[in-house]
């Protein structure tokens, strides 16, 4: 569903990612690892298409469609979502209003059934528990005064709302305690299907142990320079980057 | 999201700038003791609205324009505006829908206000101000069973000359300012309503100005008692044709609440502001104040999208002890809108409060000016005031600004100011669109949070309305 061929991107015309390739099936969970500064951020950024992150070279196939030209809602209504390592607040947007525009668009573009508000409200508030959230959050503006795990979790309650095909979860794990942890986990577990693609991005190893990947990549420099399996993970958590990438930065 | 993005969502259409043909009989451009005297004999006045109207000219004459705003313009020339303008169908004032025009009619169905009574939004009484003259009250029975007195202010001063006498000029005395005096001498229409003790209105009661004819001033001149104990709602509306040349429209408002009497008064204000170069707009320079009794209460709520320039204060004068002052305001300009806009809340009684909420959004190369004052009269033990100011900008080439004034001269007194300006950030755009809300539903949906404050305090029908009116002055394609 998403194929990675020799990607190059710019982030403010600087170059971050030099020759890319990744290829994720449905069904697969893919982790991308890798030190500060390796790109991963940058990855996830320019798939979802944030101004500013520019692909150079190579091409980003979604769905057989090249992402270069879909607008970033486009590429959201096509099915891709992203969750983001620093949400950002919008006053005065509740929750609610928030989410039923973004449905609205979403299950149009995919011609998914509407939900009315009964159903949505319904919908919503399944989805705040399953991430012990409360449901008064459908209330509250957007990510307004939320601390830095709610943020977190409010961004895995959308993403179970929004049923994306392909889910990318930039440093999700960031900042959260031990019990937010395993209450994301579980989220993004209940997502996992035959039909859905994940990719993690995540500096440590930790949220691996709730999440499960069936492949690990280590990204340095722009470029994928180790793949494997979940054991990859472990492996890194041991002997750190440095083995990898031949410098003495360490997990 | 780029500048040129931010241009094409902000370069919209003006939907309600169609222009009615009509016969009317307007008078030619210019000011003199003679057109005041043509104006009031039109009105058959009686001879002491007149005098008024002639005293408040000769006021007018010794002043000049005033020139501290944060506004630029061209010299207003007086003599270019034509002062009184009536289609000539009202010439017999109709006395039911089926003898006005139905030209008329049609101008108010196409900015969607419906005059026929069963077609209306259940609950708000209208008066309809088309140039200088009120067209049309609907409801009027029905108020009239409440004791509410709802008509148009000629009406008035025919019918109700001992309140008409007792109570205009005594907020906005007749030479207040140049732009109230100048209004005071030429008024033509406007509302006039007067609420009984104790009762509570029983309907939203709503007049909606349009200015049609070229070269033509609108002066309208509106006064709402509340008398002690009683409460009354008050909405306005106002558009004008997309014209090239500039209009004048000089109002002036004077709201009085009794001891223990409430009004609140909202205002969605869409005059045609002018092309992206700034050509036509209407010139609007509006005196609206309020005097505030004991435990009364005046609130003033307005959403201002409209006019080349705007120049308006809606101010309360906290006379009584207990009463309270409230204003909440947003003021979107784009294009070359000017906007210097704001509010006056003079402290007198004791413990009186004040409430300051303003949100300014600018857009294009427009100016948006909040100035507002707090006085705390030495008197006045125990005022309390809360100013919020917050400013938003789409883009690098507008401004905002903030000069607020306070001046305390009792010790007792409780003041607090907050100002934030902040832009439409690329991040929370990027939310947006990441989950799959087209730019122009995004920018739409952000501003509308950003004024949530205001929009809240608006009567329901309104509040929808403001909505969709942000909405469609943000309107455009996004490429």
């Amino acid at each position: 569903m998403l194929e990675i061929r020799d990607l190059h991107a710019t982030v403010a015309d600087k170059p971050i990612l030099k020759g890319l390739n990744l290829t994720v099936n449905p069904g697969e969970v893919h982790a991308i690892m890798g030190p500060n500064g390796s790109g991963k951020s940058t990855l996830a950024n320019v798939l979802a298409g944030r101004d500013n992150y520019a692909i150079t070279g190579g091409e980003a196939l979604f769905e057989g469609s090249s992402l270069a030209d879909l607008e970033p809602e486009e590429r959201a209504q096509a099915g891709l979502f992203l969750a983001f390592q620093y949400p950002v607040e919008i006053p005065g947007v509740s929750n609610m209003e928030f989410l039923k525009a973004a449905l609205e668009s979403v299950r149009g573009a995919q011609g998914k059934e509407e939900w009315d508000s009964v159903t949505l409200l319904r919908q919503a508030r399944a989805a705040c528990k399953q991430v012990n959230l409360d449901a008064s959050f459908l209330k509250r503006g957007v990510n307004e005064g939320f601390s830095g795990g709610e943020k977190k979790r409010n961004e895995i309650m959308q993403m179970l709302l929004m049923e994306p095909k392909l889910a990318l979860l930039d440093e999700t794990d960031s900042g959260l305690d031990i019990d937010a942890l395993q209450t994301v986990a579980k989220g993004v577990n209940s997502l996992r299907s035959p039909e859905r693609g994940i990719v993690l991005v995540t500096h440590y190893q930790r949220l691996l142990d709730y999440i499960v990947p069936d492949f690990v990549h280590v990204l340095s420099n722009g470029q994928i320079i180790k793949s494997g399996g979940k054991e990859l993970a472990h492996e890194l958590e041991e002997k750190g980057y440095g083995w990898l990438t031949g410098e003495e930065e360490s997990a | 999201m780029s500048q040129a993005e931010l241009d094409k969502l902000i370069r919209s259409n003006y939907e309600a700038g169609f222009t009615t043909t009509v016969d009317a009989e307007t008078l030619p451009p210019g000011l003199s003791e003679d057109v005041i005297r043509f104006l009031s004999a039109k009105k058959g006045e009686p001879e002491w609205m007149l005098e008024w109207r002639l005293d408040s000219y000769h006021k007018w004459l010794e002043m000049s324009s005033p020139d501290w705003a944060h506004l630029h313009h061209p010299p207003i020339d007086v003599n270019e505006v034509s002062f009184y303008s009536k289609p000539k169908s009202l010439d017999d004032a109709p006395k039911s829908l089926d003898e006005v025009d139905p030209e008329l009619l049609a101008t108010y169905e196409k900015l969607g206000i419906p005059l026929h009574e069963q077609e209306m939004l259940a609950g708000v009484a209208v008066d309809v101000v088309f140039d200088s003259t009120s067209v049309f009250t609907t409801f009027k029975e029905k108020l009239w069973e409440a004791g509410v007195i709802f008509c148009s202010i000629s009406e008035a001063i025919q019918n109700h000359p001992e309140l008409i006498k007792k109570y205009m000029g005594s907020v906005v005395p007749k030479g207040d300012n140049f732009y109230a005096a100048l209004n005071s001498a030429v008024f033509s229409d406007g509302s006039f309503v007067y609420i009984p003790k104790g009762v509570r209105c029983p309907m939203e009661l709503s007049t909606y100005f349009r200015i049609n004819e070229a070269n033509t001033g609108q002066f309208e001149r509106t006064l709402i008692i509340a008398d002690e104990g009683s409460y009354v709602s008050y909405l306005e509306g106002c558009t004008a044709p997309q014209r090239d040349e500039n209009q004048l429209h000089a109002a002036v408002v004077e709201l009085v609440a009794l001891p223990g009497a409430e009004i609140k008064y909202s205002t969605v204000q869409n005059w045609y502001p002018g092309d992206e170069n700034g050509k036509g707009g209407i010139y609007n320079f509006v005196t609206k104040r309020g005097v505030a009794h004991d435990n009364s209460k005046i609130s003033w709520t307005q959403v201002e999208t409209g006019s080349a320039i705007t120049w308006k204060y809606p101010s309360v004068i906290l006379r009584g002890d207990n009463s309270i002052g409230e204003f909440y305001s947003v003021a979107l300009t784009r294009h070359m809108q000017q906007a210097d806009t704001g509010t006056k809340m003079i402290h007198l009684g004791k413990n009186t409060k004040s409430t300051i909420i303003s949100k300014g959004i600018s857009a294009g190369r427009s100016s948006n000016t909040y100035r507002g004052l707090v006085r705390i009269s030495p008197r006045a033990e125990n005022a309390r005031n809360f100013t919020q100011c917050d400013s938003l900008l789409l883009g690098d080439t507008c401004g905002a600004h903030t000069f607020p004034y306070i001046e305390s001269k009792n010790p007792s007194a409780t003041i607090e100011h907050e100002a934030t300006t902040s832009k439409v950030s690329d991040d929370q755009m990027f939310l947006c669109r990441q989950r799959g809300i087209d730019p122009e539903k995004a920018v739409s949906m952000i501003v509308n949070g950003f004024c949530k404050e205001v929009f809240k305090e608006l009567p329901m029908e309104f509040a929808v309305e403001a909505g969709k009116l942000l909405e469609v002055s943000l309107e455009g394609a996004v490429g």
